[in-house]
């Protein structure tokens, strides 16, 4: 019994149901024979890796499903090991170089060009080259992606590459040149509507409530994974879908949400003792700081006077970037939740804070 | 039939050739000859005179991606030796091989002192100068590490009588200064609007595609000089043209969304939210973008639907500078302030920073400074 995201998948292009203008010229580049280096970007939840699993289904057939996972160790040149774990199929390989951390680009090095090198041996195989698909491609190091420059020139004949990553910022220009950039924008509230009616459809109940589907879209912030995980758990709620439903949200952002409420109801210096404890707890449930701060800063700017928000969000952005450089988050989180605080208060004793800054 | 299977493979020819129409258009249309070299008048007039007088300094190519650096070298090194000896007299390394102190210290020293065998007879009945020594070209020099560009340095000297270093980098700041100063500089500048266009439209031309000068125009906009990237944009655009059936002509629009850049609709409407003065060519005030300034939701609802839309941030900044940098009414005071917000974005987002916090942060920045 799998999950509805894992059940309902799309297998192949013709069954998604939105951005049709992708699809087809996803499937025109698969028949051409002349298949580029490819960039999918796009937010989460967007359909990304499902695109990419059909778009591997159109070139080579119903084979690039047969899945096995593998582990393969690396050496770095300082005789240190690394385990990679490794999807292939016949035709297809799927790493995740981010998952070793700074040492993705030997994983990238050894790898690919031992790919390259070997040619396709299935005579029966459509295409004479093999697809290297490479997960979280924003998070490979500056070092990682200067080995692929001239890995994807050079090999082109024996293997293509199908990035995947969230956003393009983060990926060198030499990359990008090379690749042809494929956007998958996350899809609109109809468009979830219109997937969960569909999976609703191949469920023994078959209806879904319009208002109720609307309702899961409006919270999954297009993110359809969500929406139907979302969906799933109604549904275990209250099997038949009727009666009062309610989106339970997740716990951490409930309790994100009493943090924001305490830094509103009292500015104290015990107040903070409070909330670095709450915001320890996050942290040690592995929320991510970024997420946190987002979440609570959201949350912040809803209840405040609207010459506070400005600056709210301006101090979440700066505390934000230097929890990246910086070690510690909770110092960072810490340091955003007092500087609100003490805005929050000049802002009633109407204290000019500009000298401050 | 295994028997004529196994014959039939045997013929076939070892080399890996590629299929020219598979073969990248960048690789396919890589200049045979310095000569063939776009643009960079300087640096070819002194390469060619090294041909003649089989005389060649240490070098130093610099200069954004895409100016012809690599193909630069690629070239002289086959004019000067030919195909037969290219292989034994040239050794090519890029970011792609290991490159650390140890391999300066095995590989390239022991490359660099060997002494190069005698000129053979070249098999396509050419003569080439073929001069007596070897060529040792690094390639993306400037992500070698410290330690190993220092190891390099004695290995220079030594072997200078027989062996020439060719490094070449983006970041001519990132390459040691003693290794710098044992080189003659050569800087690449991007290339200028009619050189890309007639290059463009040379290989378009040999690929029997159709381009109209509209495609050309936007393909030099955004790409800014760099070649590579627009003679590969233009390969894509004609995949997706000849994909469909019948085939559809190249439009700009296609060039936009295959470089990921944001459509002017978009950052249009995100401009007129923070309150920035659309001036658009038709000067249809009645049923124009509303310029009215909004408030602080509003900018967080056009954010999240951008964010939503998947653009990415960094395109989405200088798209945005671009548009208020040029902008015809605006103060130059408003301008100076928009331009610290965007830097200071630009850090954070080098830094690794939240995308959507940042966009909403330049949001309210500029709507600030603006207003």
């Amino acid at each position: 019994m799998s999950l509805w995201v894992d059940m309902y998948r799309p297998r192949t292009l013709d069954d998604l149901h939105y951005h049709e203008g992708l699809s087809t010229r996803l499937r025109s580049l698969a028949a051409s024979g002349d298949f580029p280096h490819m960039l999918f970007y796009g937010p989460s939840g967007a359909g990304k890796k499902t695109r990419i699993a059909c778009t591997l289904r159109e070139l080579f057939g119903k084979g690039a499903d047969k899945l096995k996972i593998d582990q393969r160790v690396f050496m770095t040149p300082s005789k240190r090991k690394l385990d990679v774990n490794i999807v292939q199929s016949n035709y297809h390989i799927e790493i995740t170089p981010s998952e070793v951390g700074q040492y993705d680009r030997v994983v990238i090095q050894e790898l690919l060009k031992e790919i390259a090198q070997t040619q396709q041996v299935d005579v029966s195989a459509k295409h004479r080259f093999k697809v290297v698909i490479i997960q979280e491609a924003d998070s490979l190091t500056r070092d990682a992606q200067a080995a692929l420059r001239r890995t994807m020139e050079k090999y082109m004949s024996n293997m293509r590459i199908i990035l995947c990553a969230n956003s393009t910022s983060k990926l060198i220009a030499p990359i990008k040149s090379r690749c042809l950039l494929v956007r998958v924008a996350a899809p609109s509230s109809e468009e979830i509507v219109k997937v969960l009616k569909h999976v609703a459809a191949k469920q023994p109940f078959r209806v879904i409530d319009d208002e109720v589907a609307q309702e899961i879209a409006e919270d999954s912030n297009g993110n359809l994974r969500k929406a139907i995980l979302v969906f799933e758990a109604l549904r275990m709620q209250s099997p038949d879908l009727s009666g009062p439903l309610t989106i339970a949200k997740p716990d951490w952002e409930t309790y994100c949400h009493k943090v924001a409420d305490m830094i509103i109801q009292e500015q104290t210096p015990q107040r903070v003792m409070d909330v670095r404890s709450k915001l320890y707890e996050l942290l040690s449930h592995c929320i991510p700081a970024t997420v946190i701060i987002k979440t609570i800063a959201d949350r912040l700017v809803d209840k405040v006077d609207e010459n506070l928000k400005a600056d709210i969000m301006h101090w979440a952005a700066i505390y934000e970037t230097r929890m990246r450089v910086g070690n510690k988050k909770i110092f960072h989180l810490e340091a955003w939740v007092v500087k609100v605080m003490s805005l929050y208060k000049h802002f009633f004793y109407g204290i000019d804070m500009s000298g401050f800054d | 039939m295994s028997f004529f299977q196994k014959s039939s493979t045997r013929t076939a020819p070892k080399t890996a050739t590629v299929d020219p129409t598979l073969q990248p258009w960048v690789e396919k249309y890589r200049p045979k000859t310095i000569d063939d070299v776009s643009a960079q008048e300087h640096t070819v007039a002194v390469l060619r005179r090294t041909l003649t007088s089989t005389n060649l300094p240490h070098m130093l190519f610099y200069g954004p991606p895409g100016t012809g650096k690599t193909s630069t070298i690629l070239a002289l090194a086959r004019q000067l030796y030919g195909p037969d000896n290219f292989r034994s007299r040239v050794l090519e390394l890029n970011a792609s091989d290991e490159r650390g102190i140890a391999i300066v210290r095995d590989k390239i020293k022991n490359f660099a002192r060997q002494t190069p065998r005698a000129q053979a007879v070249a098999s396509d009945g050419q003569t080439y100068p073929c001069p007596p020594y070897k060529i040792i070209i690094l390639d993306e020099a400037d992500s070698m590490t410290q330690d190993a560009q220092a190891a390099l340095r004695r290995i220079m000297e030594t072997y200078a009588r027989i062996t020439r270093f060719c490094l070449v980098c983006n970041y001519v700041t990132r390459i040691i200064d003693p290794l710098a100063s044992r080189c003659s500089k050569f800087r690449f500048k991007p290339l200028d609007p009619t050189s890309t266009s007639s290059r463009l439209t040379q290989i378009a031309s040999s690929e029997n595609i159709a381009v109209s000068d509209d495609v050309v125009k936007t393909l030099i906009n955004t790409s800014q000089g760099d070649l590579r990237r627009s003679i590969t944009y233009l390969q894509s655009a004609s995949r997706l043209s000849m994909s469909t059936n019948p085939p559809t002509p190249i439009v700009p629009s296609d060039i936009q969304e295959i470089a990921g850049v944001v459509p002017d609709t978009v950052i249009n409407s995100f401009a007129a939210t923070l309150g920035i003065d659309i001036i658009t060519d038709e000067m249809d005030v009645d049923d124009g973008l509303p310029t009215r300034a909004k408030g602080f939701n509003d900018i967080r609802s056009k954010v999240k639907q951008i964010v939503r839309e998947g653009y990415s941030a960094a395109q989405i900044l200088s798209q945005l500078h671009d548009l208020v940098v040029e902008h015809p009414t605006l103060a130059a005071q408003k301008k100076a302030n928009c331009a610290l917000v965007f830097a200071e974005a630009d850090k954070a987002l080098c830094d690794g920073a939240d995308e959507e916090l940042w966009i909403l942060e330049v949001g309210l920045q500029v709507h600030k400074a603006v207003s």
